[in-house]
């Protein structure tokens, strides 16, 4: 029996929305009304990542674009896709019906995908933060979507390539056994064997139930590899470095390459076990001025947790849709390839990122932090966890446009 | 290295120990429910839920009365059986006439209710709960690393698996308790209180959810979703152990905990599907479970 409480409740909170909000079309001539929807994980393993510290960040742009003084009322409405798929689709092409301008964040690559084909099918910006699977600027692009802060390849590739150059020539993956889990797992796997390392196993455990790591680190610990590879995110990387612990693994001399952790990752585990960790980011609130100045604004919106790259890319986001929004128009918003064909023009400059672009395919080139998580002595004030240890430029960090199969690239 | 079906052996050693470890759990959680059911009549949905109280309780005793992890294994079943009793005389008692599926919905609602409560309190992450230091400690093995504490969870639920058998199938107030069920007047014409009795063992079976709470604190992050990730498959354990039966529920928690685990090594994706397979299979060539007696 798999009547699960979020299975429950998905299909009324789905259908709830729909009614909840039935006029955002109602927009009155000569009136600067936008409407913007937050899909994010509410409820589940990426609420941290994403949810209401996503809504925060929103928010925040929408006040430092100026929104009021400018005479634009913006409404920003938030819906949880429980990491399925189809509620996430389903919740896309009812918010769009219903006068919704712009759709962003989405962490969880399997719904990333699925409300892409609907973004392009209705015709709506779609501004993806928080998945990272990189088909989204690959041979899944299309006119409407734009992946913000980070993807796949850039994981694989800073933190895999700096593994690998540092020594760690044979790996162990564990893997979340979805659409990102395997892609993540297979560009890393490329990486090492390009380097001359060799993946000796992998474990793919069903997503998202599984909580238990012991018997997949066990394993990995009987493969006798340098390196384990974690294909996974969110509380599931935190449990697996937990119960890496737990098991004698680290001690055993075995390194860990946690291929996607963001600082509410580091904040969970806590530095005593998350010590010594190397992790790419595209964002860092304690990276410089402008970084700090935004994380300072936004923090009494979401007090108890600091923006992750992929929250802070919802501000970047936001903020450059409105920038577009302004120039063209609001009667042309609803015209999702018209906003994201002005977004691609218009070069981004804001505090979270500071000056990026966005490249024909869809894709936020913006640069890559590897960065190590510091010792507990090391820690000087609240979420002061990391130091840089190399900056990737935005060209080096994403795949080469001509290599990634993107139908929106002419040759 | 000695290698079997192409997997090192100290490799299935290990998974064979780690499926005891998460069969503890299924042991003690289906053998509460079967209880429930076997004596009551009622299919204990809020039993996860239970579960899950039992260990934000054993939380809540080390942060806000400086309890720790062993008075925690006394109080914390206490505080939950208590208030599954309350329960019992405030709710579940109104639909014993009933047909069964009202106790099914009535106690879904529950688990709903305290699973809400929770996360709205806690938020999805939970909380962290760390093993007492006596156990905090890992051995070697030599085929692998074993925390102490996962050692311990083992001992404590076999130790627990068997008083509760013990107590139900071996002394008096056992007897009393079956006999209530069967035949509830003619045992309240010996003089014997039966309604409290029922609230009495409801209240047990809780408590015991509550223990396996206790139990699984310092080993999974303490969250409001814990029960309802366990609760299916602990179903399936009692279905396939057959429907009431203390002994069956036990022996199955532990053997699907094992298969579950070799499940993990052959083919890791499987894991999740494993349990509800062996049920289907089971319950095609034995409709009353393994250790059910046929009605």
């Amino acid at each position: 029996m798999t009547i699960t409480r979020r299975a429950t409740i998905g299909t009324a909170l789905a259908a709830t929305t729909a009614v909840a909000w039935p006029g955002f079309k109602a927009r009155a001539a000569g009136k600067k009304s936008l409407t913007i929807g937050v899909c994010s994980d509410f409820s589940g393993v990426y609420s941290d990542i994403g949810g209401k510290t996503s809504v925060a960040c929103v928010q925040q742009a929408i006040e430092d674009f100026g929104a009021s003084a400018k005479g634009y009322d913006i409404k920003v409405i938030q819906g949880d896709h429980q990491n399925k798929p189809d509620v996430g689709a389903g919740l896309a092409r009812q918010w769009f019906d219903n006068g919704v301008d712009m759709l962003i964040d989405v962490p969880n690559s399997a719904v990333g995908l699925a409300i892409a084909n609907v973004a392009v099918a209705k015709n709506k910006t779609y501004i993806n933060s928080n998945s990272a699977t990189s088909l989204l600027t690959g041979k899944k692009c299309n006119a409407d979507t734009i992946h913000w802060t980070y993807d796949t390849y850039m994981l694989s590739h800073s933190t895999g390539g700096a593994m690998v150059a540092s020594g760690g020539k044979t790996w162990f993956f564990i893997t979340a056994n979805y659409a990102f889990g395997q892609l993540l797992r297979d560009q890393t796997a490329a990486v090492v064997r390009a380097a001359g390392g060799k993946v000796l196993g992998d474990a793919a455990y069903p997503f998202p139930q599984t909580t238990d790591f012991s018997s997949f680190l066990l394993q990995a610990q009987s493969s006798g590899a340098q390196v384990l590879g974690l294909a996974n995110a969110g509380k599931d990387t935190v449990n697996s470095i937990k119960q890496a612990h737990q098991f004698g693994i680290t001690q055993s001399g075995m390194k860990i390459a946690g291929l996607l952790i963001y600082i509410n990752d580091v904040h969970g585990m806590g530095l005593e076990i998350a010590q010594g960790l190397v992790l790419t980011e595209s964002f860092y609130w304690n990276l410089n001025d402008r970084t700090r100045a935004f994380t300072k604004r936004v923090l009494p919106k979401t007090p108890n947790n600091y923006p992750s790259m992929a929250q802070a890319g919802c501000y970047s986001g936001t903020l450059h849709f409105l920038k577009a929004v302004d120039v063209i128009g609001v009667p042309a918003a609803s015209d999702g390839a018209q906003v994201v064909t002005q977004m691609k023009k218009m070069p981004t400059d804001d505090d979270a990122f500071g000056k990026c672009y966005i490249r024909e395919d869809g894709r936020f080139m913006c640069p890559s932090f590897l960065f190590r998580v510091k010792k507990p002595g090391e820690s000087s004030i609240p979420w002061d966890y990391y130091n840089l240890l190399h900056t990737t430029p935005a060209e080096q960090t994403f795949a080469p446009l001509a290599t990634e199969g993107c139908p929106l690239v002419k040759a | 290295m000695v290698m079997i079906f192409g997997k090192p052996l100290p490799l299935l050693f290990g998974q064979l120990l780690l499926g005891i470890i998460n069969g503890s759990f299924y042991a003690m959680l289906s053998m509460g429910l079967a209880i429930i059911f076997g004596l009551l009549r009622i299919i204990n949905f809020a039993h996860g839920a239970m579960f899950m109280v039992g260990a934000f309780v054993t939380w809540a005793l080390l942060t806000y009365l400086h309890i720790g992890y062993w008075g925690a294994l006394i109080c914390a079943p206490v505080i939950v059986g208590i208030f599954g009793i309350a329960l019992e005389r405030l709710f579940i008692r109104r639909i014993y006439k009933l047909d069964i599926l009202y106790g099914l919905l009535l106690t879904f609602g529950i688990a709903q209710v305290l699973q809400g409560l929770a996360t709205n309190y806690f938020g999805v992450s939970g909380v962290s709960y760390d093993p007492p230091a006596s156990l905090a400690r890992v051995v070697n093995l030599g085929f692998m690393y074993l925390p102490v504490y996962r050692g311990f969870v083992v001992i404590a639920a076999i130790l627990i698996c068997f008083c509760t058998w013990f107590v139900i199938e071996k002394t008096r107030l056992g007897a009393l308790l079956r006999a209530a069920t069967e035949n509830p007047s003619l045992v309240q014409a010996f003089g014997v209180n039966v309604p409290r009795l029922i609230a009495l063992t409801f209240g047990g079976g809780v408590a015991l959810a509550a223990l396996a709470g206790v139990l699984a604190a310092p080993l999974y992050s303490v969250n409001p979703d814990m029960g309802s990730d366990l609760i299916d498959t602990v179903f399936a354990v009692v279905v396939i152990g057959g429907m009431g039966s203390i002994g069956g529920a036990v022996l199955t928690g532990f053997g699907l905990g094992v298969i579950e685990g070799f499940t993990d090594v052959f083919y890791p994706p499987g894991s999740a599907v494993v349990v509800f397979v062996v049920m289907a299979i089971v319950l095609l060539a034995r409709p009353a479970g393994l250790f059910g007696k046929t009605a």
